[in-house]
């Protein structure tokens, strides 16, 4: 009946996760329950669970993204206290776990933090600044989040039943075929992935779609903002990319569930083709992850410098560049396999070419700066941060892109230290400055600013702190993934790492608390403007928060940079008073589906790990009739009525006008 | 374990590269993050004595500039990268004072077995090797995949199972150091470690001379010790069967079963759940 499932599945007898995973249920039902008793569900389910709006489905993503941070930072922390007390010991947690731990921090980081905090941002932020109303498939849209929800909630599921996979993120056969690895966690990994990875896709095609065929008028290519640039390559890298991981981890899911040999020693198996298709997917994903920091830091660099961004086209050129060049470097990822030196090589010098546009971005950001007026506020202060920390982190890169260095630093905690580097000092920073910019713009006030100041310091200090000694490790032959070891020289350098996180943590903490203190003092931090940095691109042209059609008519654009251009020739000719007509306006009606379908995914995911073959028919069939029933749908827009529109665009406007003329008059 | 404190040639020369092409960076990379904090901090708002050229967006002098000085970089670097990999390819036979030795190690869970061919001497989790002379290892594994690495010696290389990866190493001065696996493999990967000691070549001899008494390596012995199991102690055995390695490669032997079957030496934790 039951398939696998039994109570043998709960680990009572381990308290770490048995604590973990009762605070986070009590959490949970202490949330819901909050909802249901105060009456928010009606709410919830009407303005967020069915809303296929892209600035609310966006703030979705982001908020998992966040929620996500808090438990793929409780792994870190764990690993480095586990290493700062194993030495010459087994410190608390024993190998099993520990193994999970490793796997679960690199698992959910990856997809389930870095991931849907980009989507979440591109999706919020790249309609506005093309000055449209809405994503090319908003439904759809919901669908993709609801299923990258339930991949997330499948990994978080497996701690309290069950396990995770204990083999790293990224699943190595043949550790992670049925012979060595007979447990869930394998299976947990890979349905959450499959299940999350079809969300990713779909966000990647709608957000693919809207950048080239949705775009108002005169915004062509060329006029649009640098994020909307990146979003585009970011967004084709996941169309091409995404389906090599579905694929390849089908796969090894056909050798797990169906006894058939990709991957196996026996039969013909071959490991080496995993290895190679993992990383024909893996690399592309690490610029799916920060291209789009890359065109955040380009928006808050320009913006916060009152300059438009230095060489704007050879930065086009750089990202599209990037796109095409990250297909093919995959190799460096095991230079260690014995491929032969001609290969090693073509491999080293083509993952170094990469650099060259990389580095053009850096200097192009610098000289965005040069003649500037440069205000230190919280997004820039990330930006810089971001970009010394990610200088060291690319010449750690390109230092390990030379196949003779690899060959003595592959796995070693330098290995670990660069791509945190990158990482963190690239895309969670460039996170961090695009929530603190377009937060205003979501929520209508902005973030505590001193709150901010310091949770940036905590974290730029800890990051040092925590990674530079991983540096040291390596070089002191120490490899990752270590439950205990024995080598004394390596002690004080973990120790120091620990405190590192430490510091991290102390940062998360202050972005808690930023959030609570600022939404507590919305009044005084309200963006009445709509344009509270003094913005270059189409989000600030419109209300903080925007309404749900984003513009009551669609800007027509002339030029880059857009929304400058606005504000100066409004600046010339003051007194010009438009009286509009407005039009009703048509917009996506909420839906279910998303929410419905990604039940019945997660129902058939979880029913999948544990063999209970009815409940897979269950999922399956109700996922399937779920978009049965979408198609056959006989209203698909809500209208809203002319004076509505006209009503909430006159407060807006009015507002507006008289700011700017308060500017002028200065 | 120190890799900047290398003890043959290899690691010698992969500490030279690792120096040459940080050093060729780092003569961009410093001046570069100088420039960030002095426009950063010269062009703040507050700065009154700062010119300002706020529509200042392109130039083609500069454009220029960055996109050479990371392409010339990269070309001089991609030179040592080129040069290095051929030279430093871990298939290519190294020079020595004498003819090559051959070790055959195999990766086992959780452990190493390294056997002599020409010496008829097996170990488990330790290694001797002659000083000066070259080392040629063919590597596999009986059952998932790890990396043999000594960081003093240089290039580690992995080990998969039904294939040979082929690694040249020496090592110059006698002493202990330690080798370890560096891919993970498993519950018992953080044991997979093991003494390397380098011994003057006569008393290499006898060490292998001396091997030879007690314990046999037979495809029945191996068997028993290809079980999974952890923190298992250095040992030495006499070789009885000279294909063993092949029969190993070829999966004449099959690959191990894994871990289903229990795991000896894994008591010390509690709750180590095979039943989930």
């Amino acid at each position: 009946m039951l398939g696998k499932l039994s109570w043998d599945a709960i680990p009572f007898d381990q308290p770490i996760p048995m604590i973990a995973s009762g605070v986070v249920a009590l959490a949970i039902l202490a949330i819901l329950a909050w909802v249901v008793i105060r009456g928010h569900l009606p709410y919830l389910w009407r303005e967020w669970i069915t809303s296929v709006d892209h600035k609310r489905i966006g703030v979705m993503y982001t908020l998992l993204a966040m929620v996500m941070l808090l438990r793929g930072f409780a792994d870190a922390i764990m690993m480095r206290t586990q290493q700062a007390l194993a030495f010459h010991g087994q410190g608390y947690l024993p190998p099993d776990h520990y193994d999970q731990v490793f796997s679960a921090h690199g698992t959910i980081m990856i997809f389930f933090v870095a991931m849907p905090f980009m989507i979440g941002l591109m999706n919020f932020v790249v309609p506005l600044q093309l000055g449209v109303r809405d994503v090319a498939f908003p439904t759809l849209n919901s669908v993709g989040f609801w299923l990258t929800a339930t991949g997330a909630l499948l990994v978080n599921i497996s701690l309290g039943i069950g396990e995770f996979a204990r083999n790293g993120w990224l699943p190595y056969p043949p550790l992670s075929e049925l012979t060595y690895s007979p447990g869930v966690g394998v299976d947990y990994y890979l349905w959450s992935l499959e299940i999350s990875g079809v969300g990713t896709l779909v966000a990647g095609i709608n957000l693919v779609t809207t950048v080239l065929k949705i775009r108002t008028k005169g915004m062509n290519y060329l006029r649009m903002p640098m994020f909307c640039w990146t979003t585009l390559a970011t967004n084709l890298l996941i169309v091409a990319a995404f389906p090599i991981l579905t694929a390849t981890l089908a796969m090894l899911l056909l050798d797990r569930y169906l006894g058939f040999h990709f991957f196996t020693n026996e039969a013909g198996g071959n490991v080496m083709m995993f290895v190679n298709l993992i990383w024909a997917w893996g690399h592309p994903e690490v610029y799916i992850l920060v291209l789009p920091a890359f065109g955040i830091f380009s928006e808050v660099i320009s913006t916060f410098s009152g300059k438009p961004l230095f060489g704007y086209r050879s930065m086009v050129a750089a990202t599209m560049a990037i796109c095409i060049l990250s297909f093919m470097v995959w190799l460096h990822h095991f230079f260690t396999m014995g491929a032969g030196a001609d290969v090693n090589a073509i491999f080293g010098i083509a993952t170094m070419i990469i650099a060259v546009p990389t580095g053009v971005k850096v200097f192009n950001w610098l000289f965005t700066m040069y003649g500037g007026r440069v205000r230190f506020q919280t997004p820039l202060l990330w930006s810089i941060g971001f970009m010394v920390t990610f200088i060291i982190g690319g010449m750690t890169g390109v230092l390990m892109a030379v196949p003779p260095v690899a060959f003595v630093l592959h796995n070693s905690l330098f290995l670990v230290a660069h791509f945190h580097n990158v990482i963190i000092g690239g895309v969670l920073f460039g996170a961090f400055a695009g929530y603190t910019y377009w937060f205003p713009k979501a929520f209508g006030f902005k973030l505590h600013e001193g709150l901010g100041r310091a949770a940036f310091w905590c974290w730029l200090i800890g990051f040092y702190v925590a990674f530079m000694p991983l540096y040291v490790l390596g070089l002191l032959g120490m490899t990752r993934r270590m439950q205990h070891y024995d080598v004394p020289e390596w002690r004080p350098w973990l120790i120091i790492a620990a405190c590192g996180a430490t510091l991290i943590l102390c940062g998360i903490v202050l972005q808690i608390v930023q959030l609570v203190v600022s939404i507590r003092q919305r009044e005084q931090l309200r963006d009445e403007t709509g344009d509270p940095w003094d913005g270059r691109s189409l989000e600030w042209a419109t209300a903080s928060p925007p309404p749900a059609f984003n513009f009551a008519f669609l800007p027509e654009v002339s030029s880059d940079d857009a929304f400058w251009q606005f504000k100066k020739r409004a600046a010339e000719q003051t007194g010009s008073e438009e009286k509009p007509e407005y039009r009703a306006i048509e917009i996506p009606r909420n839906s279910p589906t998303g929410f419905v379908c990604a039940f019945f995914a997660t129902v058939m995911g979880f029913a999948l790990i544990w063999h209970i073959w009815w409940m897979v028919a269950v999922g399956a069939i109700g996922a399937f009739a779920t978009f049965v029933v979408f198609a056959w749908r006989d209203h698909d827009e809500d209208i809203i009525p002319a004076a509505e529109v006209a009503r909430i665009d006159r407060s807006n406007r009015a507002q507006r006008l008289l700011i700017l003329r308060e500017e002028a008059a200065e | 374990m120190n890799i900047l404190d290398p003890q043959g040639p290899i690691g010698a020369a992969e500490k030279t590269i690792l120096i040459d092409s940080l050093t060729i960076m780092l003569a961009i990379v410093l001046p570069t993050i100088v420039t960030i904090f002095a426009f950063a901090v010269w062009f703040r708002a507050s700065n009154v004595r700062a010119h300002r050229w706020p529509d200042w967006e392109y130039s083609g002098r500069i454009e220029l500039v960055v996109w050479s000085v990371p392409a010339l970089t990269v070309i001089l670097l991609g030179g040592v990268a080129w040069i290095g990999s051929h030279r430093l390819d871990p298939a290519k036979p190294i020079e020595g004072a004498s003819k090559p030795l051959t070790i055959q190690a195999v990766s086992l869970d959780w452990k190493w077995l390294f056997i002599y061919p020409d010496q008829k001497v097996a170990t488990v989790n330790t290694l001797t090797v002659p000083v000066g002379v070259p080392l040629q290892f063919q590597l596999t594994s009986a059952s998932v995949m790890n990396a043999f690495f000594i960081p003093q010696f240089g290039s580690m290389i992995y080990t998969m199972n039904g294939m040979v990866t082929r690694l040249n190493l020496r090592a110059d001065n006698p002493g202990t150091f330690q080798g370890l696996s560096t891919q993970f493999s498993g519950d018992g990967f953080s044991d997979m470690h093991f003494d390397v000691q380098v011994v003057p070549a006569e008393q290499f001899s006898k060490w292998a001379g001396a091997a030879s008494a007690d314990k046999a390596l037979d495809e029945r012995s191996y068997r028993e010790i290809a079980k999974p199991s952890m923190r298992n102690p250095p040992v030495i055995y006499r070789l009885a069967d000279a294909d063993l390695f092949s029969s190993i490669v070829t999966q004449k032997i099959p690959p191990s079963p894994g871990a289903q079957a229990g795991v000896k030496g894994a008591s010390l934790q509690a709750g180590v759940a095979d039943a989930r």
